[in-house]
């Protein structure tokens, strides 16, 4: 029955939604939560393909047979708390590159940045050509 | 059959939610939604059987990501600009990749058959001979502990690693608080949250306690060292978040802190280096005891105690840091009205 796949299903549409957010928005904050929706849609891939039908948590206890793959619950456990590390470095980041340009949106950061490029430019440009004419 | 219902449930709801983050303009509403949704995720962990993992992400994703969001919103603002960056083109490109996968999910093996590759090969062995060769009942600790306990020393080195990376962004210079001021916070705390603030004082121990219990119960039940560190940090969280941080940090002091994250890892590498000492391999307990099981036992507590440490001091670093920077934002931009309303 293809309800057997509605798992995997599932973890496709978080995790191409969790993508929509991170290539489509603007803001840096909003960039970070679609990115943990996308880290979270591998966790739940990770812990649907451990489960084995009929099988229970895998704490050996006498008289149960079928437990759970254990595997993928360890690279899981040790990757969420990886997670909110990496998560809370990159929103170390948004805070500092709000104090540096007073905005988190991508659009304000990228015309600030040109601006000083051009500035820089023309800086360039007007010291050159006055080197050329002095002597 | 309920079981397939739940987790069909919760997996519509989980995509309900994630939907409703893409639409939302306002970032306090979106970080509530992500709290939600990390706590639809650990009921759904514990309907599939990983209990161990639902205890991390409830911790973490409903309590600790939500309220860093928080912090970081009332620094850089809560409204989000409604212009999307080809949002057609950003929609063409997932649509199509998000076929490809689904496209590719056709040919995995159905949900639950106990013939799927990922249970033929290693997982065997964990299930029937780790009770001889490890001798704990909980398979996730003796797998995280003991066989892949290399790579689990990786991973708290990547998660110290990032709290250095916070503090060096964020930390600031602190002056000394003045105690008038903290008398102050705690008067007003009291006055404006009373059933919050006798409820959690009540919380907080028990909080403590379970802390402590999924720590060192990590063999016997689900539990271990990440578990119990995100759990004992949110009581941390808890009580900064009630009791206002310059209290918070004169009960927790910072330097201490920041010195339990690393002995936390030495000790990890510590045990490894012993191992290698008493003829062994890196990390194999076997050796640190004549009996290996009793070997096994001493350095899957020793290790689970490192991890512990530098698990919940990392996130009370991450935190703090967080939270101390926007106090000192908030001050800036006080003095400043203060200095523009004596201009006027």
């Amino acid at each position: 029955m293809l309800i057997g796949l509605y798992n995997y299903w599932v973890v496709v549409v978080l995790m191409m939604i969790g993508f929509y957010i991170v290539i489509a928005h603007g803001n840096l904050v909003k960039k970070i939560v679609g990115l943990t929706i996308f880290q979270t849609s591998v966790f739940i891939f990770y812990i649907s393909i451990a489960k084995v039908e009929g099988g229970t948590a895998p704490i050996l206890h006498a008289g149960i047979e079928v437990y759970s793959n254990p595997l993928p619950h360890v690279l899981i456990l040790t990757a969420i708390v990886v997670g909110i590390s990496t998560t809370a470095l990159g929103l170390a980041l948004t805070v500092r590159i709000k104090e540096a340009y007073g905005s988190i949106e991508e659009s304000e950061i990228q015309s600030q940045d040109n601006q000083i490029q051009d500035a820089h430019t023309q800086g360039a440009l007007s010291q050159s050509t006055e080197s050329r004419e002095s002597p | 059959m309920i079981g397939l219902l739940i987790d069909i449930t919760l997996l519509t709801l989980l995509v309900g939610v994630a939907i409703a983050i893409a639409r939302m303009k306002d970032l306090f509403a979106v970080a509530m939604l992500a709290g939600i949704y990390g706590l639809l995720t650990a009921s759904f962990f514990v309907a599939m059987d990983a209990v161990d993992v639902a205890f991390t992400e409830a911790a973490v994703g409903a309590g600790i990501s939500t309220l860093l969001m928080f912090v970081v919103i009332t620094m850089t603002g809560r409204s989000e600009d409604p212009v999307r960056h080809k949002p057609l083109l950003a929609l063409l490109v997932v649509t199509i990749t998000g076929s490809l996968l689904i496209f590719g999910t056709l040919d995995m093996p159905y949900f639950g058959a106990p013939d799927a590759p990922i249970h033929t090969h290693v997982a065997p062995r964990y299930i029937n001979d780790s009770m001889q060769e490890v001798g704990v009942i909980n398979l996730v600790t003796a797998v995280l502990a003991s066989y892949r306990a290399f790579d689990t020393f990786g991973e708290v080195v990547v998660v110290f690693t990032a709290g250095i990376g916070v503090l060096a962004l964020l930390s600031v210079a602190r002056r000394r608080e003045d105690d008038a001021v903290i008398e102050l916070v705690n008067d007003s705390m009291h006055e404006q949250h009373l059933i919050l603030r006798i409820v959690t004082k009540m919380l907080i121990p028990f909080i403590l306690l379970f802390a402590l219990y999924v720590q060192f119960h990590g063999d016997f039940g689900p539990g271990g060292g990440f578990q119990a560190g995100v759990i004992f940090a949110s009581a941390i969280f808890l009580y900064a978040l009630l009791f206002g941080l310059s209290t918070a940090r004169r009960v927790i002091n910072q330097s201490i802190i920041r010195l339990v994250a690393a002995v936390g890892i030495l000790l990890y590498g510590c045990v490894g280096v012993v191992s290698m000492l008493n003829g062994g391999s890196f990390l194999d307990y076997n050796v640190l005891s004549s009996d290996p099981i009793a070997g096994q036992h001493l350095g899957i507590l020793l290790i689970e105690w490192g991890v512990g440490c530098t698990v919940a001091s990392v996130m009370v670093i991450i935190f703090f840091n967080f939270a101390g920077r926007q106090e000192d934002n908030q001050k800036a931009q006080n003095e400043e009205d203060i200095d523009a309303n004596r201009a006027l």
